[in-house]
């Protein structure tokens, strides 16, 4: 754990060292390679006038209600299609057909649709996690041990515990390498969702800052989607030990 | 005189996919409180017969009867034990013998005491906290059986349930379920290949035969329940048990005639 946190320290700092060594040694001008510490400056005059945090929280809030949307609706769907077989077998190719586009490709109907404003970020976030999870959820269910679902047929089991006591646990350790895909490319696909018709956010931040030739403002904002979606995925790792914790029954 | 619990009559069952049966005309009756081994080969159909007497899989012809009732599905009078546990690996030991009782219509307290009843009746009272993957195999398999045992059930199933075990954790276990047939008064399905285990634990040894499987041959083992495994009338039904799985090969074909 200790090594880690040392591994990780020496990773950033080997970064920042080259970065600056590069502008030294190459001599770029400030408007084409912002230094270290010009853009920590920047970064640091964002976090005191508190708009970084406005853009933080606007962005996460559109995260949040895309993501946790998604990742519910398609872990209730794979939940019910894992069982139904015949009819995941004619919704499957269609998923496949969908699933490669890029949601971002969908941005003309997004905002015919939704308009702009939070909609089409949020449209956007959920149609990138939503496949993902979708796609494991079921895959999880098909790959259930055969011997759970006999134990609960014994046990004479109703079809709403089947689904609740024996399903939903058995596939959730595969559900959650889906949410964890999910996470990433959902978070991925914020930038872009927030660079339609958004006018705040992290996204927005970076374009209007690329508007105005602001690349200190652009890099501080690109480090901070960095930081802010590895601390998601950590978060969503807290998540899944909770919900594992639920059905344990531990702590009597 | 005992009555019967399980009735099974003229049992046939063929799989869609090959025309060959597994067994063929299978007629048996079981008391209230036996113990009932059947023994065979791989193949002979001896756990698609515990499986369709437990009701997860349906004859192709014939009746199974449990206390005079058809049985078309599972249900919680008859508990499979099976090779691989069966435990749910995200809940803990007592959860997962609470498993057993949660839509029963016990109270809370009652559904608390006979857990803990089951627990330590397997000698795991210790050990409630525990998930399944700290537990040893033997461990596991107790866990099961305590289960098993919570919803006190008419018949327990077993399907080579101490197979996958070292040996003095099999003796250790059979003795167990001698003594919940004994206290419980359970009535105890068995399939096994062991023969050993067979003659220690049976009342009524079933040896069946493969292609198609039938019932080839049934010995009463008329032992004292207390069995000792080297005894010279132990010795006894092992050598009986031996013969008939000899005489029970095919005779070998005539490959030419003088």
């Amino acid at each position: 754990m200790k090594n880690k946190w040392i591994s990780a320290f020496i990773g950033f700092a080997a970064v920042i060292i080259i970065w600056q060594l590069v502008i030294i040694i190459g001599d770029y001008p400030e408007a084409l390679l912002p230094g270290p510490a010009a853009v920590f400056a920047k970064w640091w005059s964002l976090v005191v006038n508190g708009t970084l945090f406005e853009h933080i929280s606007i962005s996460l809030y559109r995260f949040t209600l895309g993501y946790v949307s998604a990742a519910l609706l398609a872990i209730i769907l794979g939940l019910f299609l894992g069982r139904l077989p015949k009819v995941w077998a004619i919704i499957d190719p269609v998923v496949q057909v969908i699933r490669p586009v890029s949601p971002i490709a969908w941005s003309p109907f997004i905002v015919l649709w939704f308009g702009i404003g939070n909609m089409p970020a949020i449209v956007i976030i959920f149609i990138a996690a939503f496949f993902p999870v979708l796609l494991a959820t079921v895959a999880a269910v098909n790959r259930i041990e055969p011997t759970y679902l006999k134990v609960a047929a014994n046990f004479e089991l109703s079809q709403k515990d089947l689904m609740w006591k024996i399903i939903l646990p058995a596939a959730f350790p595969a559900i959650g390498s889906g949410l964890h895909m999910a996470i990433g490319s959902a978070w991925i696909f914020l930038v872009a969702g927030e660079m339609i018709g958004a006018q705040s956010g992290l996204g927005y931040l970076i374009v209007d800052a690329r508007n105005a030739l602001d690349l200190d403002t652009v890099l501080a904002a690109i480090v901070t989607i960095g930081v802010i979606g590895l601390a998601l995925d950590h978060l969503l790792r807290f998540v899944e030990a909770g919900v594992k914790r639920m059905w344990t029954g531990k702590m009597m | 005189m005992t009555q019967s619990i399980i009735d099974v009559q003229a049992l046939h069952k063929t799989y869609p996919s090959s025309n060959k049966a597994v067994l063929e005309n299978v007629s048996l009756t079981i008391k209230r409180g036996e113990i009932v081994a059947f023994l065979g080969k791989s193949g002979c159909g001896k756990t698609t017969l515990l499986n369709m007497i437990g009701g997860f899989e349906p004859a192709s012809s014939g009746d199974i009867l449990l206390d005079g009732e058809r049985v078309t599905k599972p249900s919680q009078k008859s508990i499979m034990l099976m090779q691989s546990y069966g435990l749910l690996p995200w809940r803990t030991v007592y959860h997962n013998v609470l498993f057993a009782l949660e839509n029963s219509t016990l109270s809370k307290a009652e559904k608390h005491t006979r857990v803990l009843k089951g627990l330590a009746l397997v000698g795991l009272s210790d050990r409630l906290n525990a998930m399944p993957s700290e537990l040893s195999g033997g461990m596991q398999q107790r866990v099961a059986i305590a289960r098993a045992l919570a919803i006190e059930p008419e018949i327990i199933l077993m399907d080579e349930p101490f197979a996958a075990l070292d040996t003095f954790t099999r003796y250790f276990l059979q003795d167990e379920i001698t003594k919940i047939n004994k206290e419980q008064h359970m009535t105890i399905l068995l399939v096994t290949h062991d023969i050993d285990e067979a003659i220690y634990l049976a009342d009524r040894v079933i040896i069946l035969a493969p292609n198609p499987g039938r019932i080839y041959k049934e010995v009463t083992i008329q032992l004292p329940r207390e069995r000792d495994r080297a005894s010279r009338d132990f010795q006894h039904y092992r050598e009986l048990i031996f013969n008939e799985f000899h005489l029970s090969h095919e005779p070998p074909a005539i490959e030419y005639n003088i």
